[in-house]
């Protein structure tokens, strides 16, 4: 099992090398690998079809419990089939479609990534691998948009389709974690059977939302749908491929899947039932004006997608059947659709609707082929998407309180699919003929036996639905609703209002086709509106995350070291103010002790000296400020019976003001540039700093310093250290290593003195 | 033999034969790729060491704990100090390419060396005094190697860099002496015991913030950071690639070292400190690296950004937040640095860091684009990439503490991650060339130097694509270490010498 999951991982790896021999070979050779992943699940359909499920795992984070936990049922194959059946028309496809262009080998290195993740998410009982494949998907799908990425819109869309898709899958991420702490595992086949858990959850909101952004993202649900007209900007291919027959699937299949857990839940149903119904009318309707082949494909296919959620969130019997017949179709006929489409716009230069008529003549197969879809594609009899659009009707009569409104929405969104279905299928072909920036033939072998093959499937499983579908959908273990489904499948229920609605839907398309001209300036006024669509507000929340982060940025690393500075010190004594103000009272702390007459003088010179060099007018001055306050510190130690440290104090306190006098002389003039508001504002903020510290220390000092060290050192100096003076036996052997370590620092600062002395490059 | 002090011994001895090899340039490579790669089988020695028999320690001079000065190495500081050795490692490669022959005559390698002694001491040393000596020799060979060449740039950024860190410092050591001022020791594992005797939380909180802002200038978090926006673009490529990798590391172990060992008397209000930092560094960062147009400089907001993440894992402070945020070190560190490689393997090739005059590197050159997306998408947490994990693991941690809001903005912030990271994939390799700057090539390399260019980024690639795949191993390494740093007692023991 794992193998044929990552299968297409392997294939990945492998292409580069394949290509070494030609690129004519590679695209001849590697239909194999989706064509033998689709026999792969094709041998298990009767084993499925017979109610069993089959499961395999492979242990990979135990500690995590995350493992690769694969489970396939009813619903997983019908997806694990499509996924791989539509990926082999497609990789013969392409390379007739990619034929001579050198970036073949890129195409089929990321279509395997993306067929193997997709796999991997129908097929993944543990939440954390789904969860990966699905990441997976979001990055293929990124690439392949991209694929023409010299071209500015191919990676404005690309990247909003990441984005857009990268939101949900992070909120999935969410949902899942908190599903798990929820339910304490990772396996869907367990939080499938504790739907009481999951809906009595404290975080069931939380999971409800975080998931469903997730799957709506993916799956291009109202008001997130914007991202799919534009991600036709991928090669044909790809467009039949993930954002149509697969990828846009997944968010459809993970509710499905866990409709088990969330099925019974008001708020689920409803979310999926107004989402989804809104996006199969709102898609339905914007697709009107468009003119390219491939965004009114993309709309149709958006419309199908709300209808599929909206069956979900039924949730009846007969809701589940049509979502399974319907998926089914759809991918059949869309899939095909979107590869005509490539044709046409392969052999006429042009996916304009407006310039391709009369081509019967010159591709007559590719003609038959278009109106098999279309016809599948309009719900006409017997093809399997009139199977699935009885149904759906059906479902939507059955649902007791606004059953009749939903049907009126559902039959105007489809009204609006049979148009589009006749504007791709039969426009192009009838009529007379146009010239266009090719001049057309009829398509290679490769690209229409594919396309042919999908729209002959169509046909089988319309006439023979009893036969497939039917074992299928009846007695297999679907695992969208817990139990059994026990509806017959066939072609023909009679005459019912069901078929009645299904002709009126036709009819009233085909009415809006024939009139087209006098609706779509109707349809204009209305979708020119700029903040009806969702995709303005895309465009408003990137733009102005955009601005406020340069906003923000330049405010903070404005580049003066000043305001750094002061940032940094506000910080710091703000928070110290703040606990010293928690912790102590004024009253309390304990200024013991007594304060002798040199101190008082001490303190007095010393706070002299500070004003004096924060006041001074000239460098030299300041210098001798500061200077000041250096020696008073050390009479203080002196004071408090430290001379050696005093010492050491005297001299640097020496050293420093000999080598700024020395240096002053090579400085610019001395000039004052801050305002007076700035001074003040500094001042004020110094003098925060310097109470909150004095404040400090009033406090330690009430607190004893006690050390055991100290005894320590005094006592083992001589008879261990062998040294008669403890700091110096401190500094070469108690401590040593720091030493060590200063002697270092020392020795890096002469080389840098140094090389700052001596290399000075310029900027390049 | 105690393979514990040779991490810091090591790159100090060859540090000092360079110096008397000074005139010789090519013998100091040498000299320095040899000294990284038995640095680097040492670290893995020590590792492994510390991972079968726990804890290890060396009171140096054989003065007893806590009168002198203790190395302890427990997981963290091992993983630590062999993540810092594959750094310097594959530095030593990355430098033969990419650094001039001035900057190699004044002393570039035994900087490098002298750097990675003071990243080593910080992260084996138990004394907390010791820790400052560390931080100080760190941030001196750091200046320099900031400022060697002496360009205006470069002086710049070192003067920023060097004013903000001496403050660091500052309050470094004002802490140090309030808490020896309070407990009367320096060893950490002694005041990790003295500490909860000492009975005065108003002041012991006073000292944890004040190593808190030290640690966390170091770290780079919100509102300390200044200094790394500010530099990390000016000096050559080999160097900001280590000190992108390394440097705010140091100021993360010491962080999650003080505050599980030495400060949890006031954990709560500390924790909300820590995560309400970790929270504002996360998002300001990812808003600089989204605004701006140089590669270096997004990369370098992005550290920001990531270590708000790692800061958060500590605030959380439960045994799978510390765990992510271990996790976190590990794969940031490794994939950083891998980004500022490829950084200025493009820069060499382009000539610049501008995305405005970059362009068309796919097309000339996939392999680049597959070596930069690994890293790359590692970074925004693609999975099954190390960056994924590493955020799962602490995204996790948060929602098990029902820090709801904490977990939505560090999401959040993560699109932003891969919106930047986009960024660069646009403009540098999807974009086609401007008409300015069409040149792509490597006319200026030697075959040699190609290999020695490509070969630890392709390194560095595959030991994230692993980490991605053996996350079992990695987490149990990463959870044992948070195991470790919550329940300190065997590391307290070991140091103290009470075995």
């Amino acid at each position: 099992m794992l193998f044929f999951v990552l299968l297409g991982f392997i294939t990945a790896v492998l292409v580069p090398l394949i290509k070494k021999i030609s690129d004519n070979f590679l695209s001849w050779i590697i239909p194999i690998i989706p064509a033998s992943i689709f026999f792969y699940f094709a041998s298990f359909y009767y084993q499925i079809a017979d109610g069993e499920v089959i499961k395999v795992s492979y242990s990979w984070i135990p500690s995590l419990g995350i493992n690769f936990d694969f489970y396939i049922d009813g619903l997983s194959l019908v997806f694990a089939m499509i996924i791989s059946l539509v990926g082999t028309v497609v990789y013969l496809y392409a390379g007739s479609y990619l034929k001579g262009d050198t970036r073949l080998s890129k195409f089929y290195i990321y279509i395997s990534i993306f067929m193997s993740s997709m796999i991997g998410v129908v097929t993944s009982d543990n939440l954390m691998t789904l969860f990966i494949f699905w990441e997976l998907t979001s990055i293929s799908s990124y690439l392949l948009i991209g694929f023409n990425h010299e071209k500015e819109s191919s990676r404005y869309s690309a990247l909003q389709a990441l984005l857009v898709t990268g939101l949900g899958g992070l909120a999935l991420l969410a949902g899942f974690i908190l599903l798990y702490i929820t339910t304490g595992t990772w396996d869907i086949s367990e939080i499938n059977k504790m739907p009481a858990e999951v809906i009595g959850s404290s975080y069931f909101f939380l999971i409800v939302i975080f998931i469903l952004l997730g799957t709506f993202t993916k799956s291009a649900q109202f008001p997130f749908h914007f991202w799919l007209p534009n991600a036709m900007e991928a090669p044909t291919p790809v467009s039949a491929y993930l954002h149509s027959a697969t990828m846009v699937k997944a968010g459809i299949y993970l509710m499905a899947r866990l409709n088990p857990a969330f099925g019974n839940s008001i708020l689920w149903n409803d979310l999926l039932l107004v989402f989804g119904t809104a996006t199969m009318l709102f898609a339905a309707v914007l697709s009107f004006k468009q003119t390219d082949l491939k965004k009114l494909l993309a709309y149709s296919t958006l419309s199908v997608l709300g209808t599929l959620t909206m069956l979900i969130g039924i949730g009846s019997d007969l809701a589940i059947k049509a979502f399974i017949i319907y998926l089914i179709a759809h991918s059949l006929y869309k899939g095909t659709l979107f590869l005509v489409a490539g044709i046409i716009d392969h052999e006429t230069g042009t996916r304009n609707i407006e310039k391709l008529s009369g081509l019967r003549k010159l591709m007559p197969i590719t003609m038959i082929i278009a109106v098999a879809a279309s016809l599948s594609k309009m719900g006409i009899i017997p093809l399997v998407g009139f199977v699935g659009k009885e149904t759906v009707y059906a479902s939507v009569l059955e649902l007791p309180i606004f059953g009749n409104y939903l049907i009126v929405i559902t039959i105007l969104a489809n009204m609006f699919v049979v148009y589009i279905t006749a504007m791709v299928g039969f426009r192009p072909f009838f009529g007379k003929l146009k010239s266009t920036p090719k001049n057309p033939h009829e398509a290679p072998f490769r690209m229409w036996s594919g396309p042919m093959f999908l729209a002959l499937s169509g046909l089988v499983l319309g006439i023979f639905s009893s036969l497939f579908l039917n074992k299928l959908i009846n007695s297999s273990e679907l695992g969208i609703i817990s139990e059994r489904l026990n509806i017959p499948v066939k072609l023909w229920h009679g005459f019912n209002l069901e078929l009645l609605l299904s002709t009126i839907t036709v009819l009233l398309g085909l009415f809006l086709y024939f009139k087209r001209e006098y609706f779509l300036k109707f349809v204009a006024s209305f979708s020119s509106v700029k903040f009806v669509q969702p995709s303005y507000y895309y465009q408003f929340i990137f733009d102005g995350t955009l601005s406020l982060a340069k906003y923000i940025t330049s405010k903070i690393q404005n580049g003066y070291l000043r305001f750094y500075i002061l940032v940094i010190l506000l910080t710091t004594f703000s928070l110290i103010a703040y606990t010293l103000h928690t912790f102590y009272s004024f009253n309390e702390i304990n200024i013991g002790g007594s304060v002798s007459v040199y101190e008082v003088i001490l303190a007095f010179i010393l706070i002299i000296s500070t004003l004096l060099a924060v006041s001074a007018k000239s460098r030299l001055a300041a210098i001798v400020g500061l200077g000041g306050v250096g020696y008073v510190i050390a009479l203080f130690f002196l004071i408090y019976s430290a001379p050696d440290l005093a010492m050491t104090q005297f001299s640097i306190e020496t050293l420093t003001v000999i080598l700024f006098v020395l240096v002053i002389y090579k400085l610019p003039k001395y000039l004052s540039f801050s305002s007076t508001t700035r001074r003040i504002r500094d001042i004020i903020v110094a003098s925060f700093a310097g109470l909150t510290m004095f404040f400090l220390v009033l406090v330690i000092s009430g607190t004893s310093l006690t050390s055991e060290l100290k005894e320590y050192f005094i006592a083992e100096s001589y008879p261990s250290g062998k040294g008669l003076n403890v700091v110096n036996v401190i500094l070469v052997d108690f401590r040593a290593l720091d030493t060590l370590g200063e002697i270092t620092v020392l020795a890096v600062a002469a080389i840098g003195v140094y090389s700052l002395l001596k290399l000075r490059k310029k900027d390049n | 033999m105690n393979l514990i002090v040779l991490p810091v011994i090591l790159p100090l001895l060859f540090a000092v034969i360079m110096l008397f090899a000074w005139k010789y340039i090519s013998l100091q490579r040498i000299l320095n790729l040899v000294g990284s790669l038995i640095l680097l089988i040492v670290s893995v020695l020590l590792f492994t060491t510390v991972l079968s028999d726990g804890v290890q320690s060396l009171h140096l001079g054989n003065w007893k704990a806590p009168f002198g000065i203790v190395f302890a190495a427990d997981i963290l500081s091992s993983v630590m100090v062999l993540i810092s050795s594959i750094i310097a490692f594959t530095t030593a490669l990355y430098s033969f390419s990419t650094i001039d022959n001035e900057r190699e005559s004044f002393g570039y390698y035994p900087l490098l060396n002298t750097l990675i002694m003071g990243i080593n001491g910080a992260f084996l040393t138990g004394d907390v005094f010791n820790l400052y000596v560390w931080f100080e020799v760190m941030l001196i060979s750091s200046f320099v190697l900031l400022v060697l060449g002496g360009t205006r740039n470069q002086l710049e950024g070192g003067i920023k860099y060097f004013t903000l860190n001496l403050i660091s410092s500052a309050f470094f050591l004002a802490a140090v002496g309030l808490l020896y001022g309070l407990t009367g020791t320096l060893n950490m594992a002694d005041l990790s015991e003295k500490i909860k005797l000492a009975g005065d939380n108003g002041l012991i909180t006073v000292i944890s913030i004040f190593f808190l802002i030290s640690f966390g200038i170091k770290s780079a978090v919100f509102p300390l950071y200044f200094w790394l926006p500010s530099s990390y673009h000016t000096p050559p490529s080999p160097v900001s690639a280590i000190f992108a990798g390394l440097l705010t590391k140091v100021g993360v172990y010491s962080l999650i070292r003080m505050f599980t060992l030495v400060f949890t008397v006031n954990s709560e209000f500390l924790t909300n400190i820590i995560l309400i930092v970790a929270v504002f560094t996360m998002v300001t960062g990812v808003f600089g690296a989204a605004s701006q147009n140089e590669i270096r400089k997004i990369l370098s907001f992005h550290i920001i950004s990531q270590i708000g993440y790692m800061i958060m894992g500590l605030g959380l402070y439960s045994v799978l937040g510390i765990a992510g945020a271990v996790f976190y070190l590990i794969h940031h560190i490794i994939v950083k640095t891998n980004l500022f490689f490829i950084g200025g393997l493009i820069q060499k090739l382009q000539g610049t860091y501008e995305l405005k005059k970059l362009g068309g590197l796919y097309k000339v050159y996939p392999i680049i684009g597959l070596l930069f997306l690994i890293p790359a998408l590692s970074l925004a947490g693609i999975p099954p990439l190390s960056g994924f994990w590493a955020k799962f693991l602490i995204v996790k941690a948060g929602l098990e503490l029902q820090e709801i809001l904490v977990v939505v903005i560090s999401l959040f912030v993560s699109l932003l991650t891969l919106f930047s990271m986009t960024k660069i994939w646009n403009e540098v390799f999807w974009k086609p060339a401007p008409k300015d700057n069409p040149e792509i090539s490597f006319k200026h390399f030697t075959l040699s130097k190609k290999i020695m260019i490509f070969s630890p980024i392709v390194f560095l690639a595959i030991l994230t694509v692993i980490i991605g795949f053996s996350v079992e191993e990695v987490f149990q390494i990463a959870n044992q270490s948070a195991n470790e740093l919550l329940n300190p007692i065997n590391y307290i023991n070991k140091v103290l010498g009470r075995f």
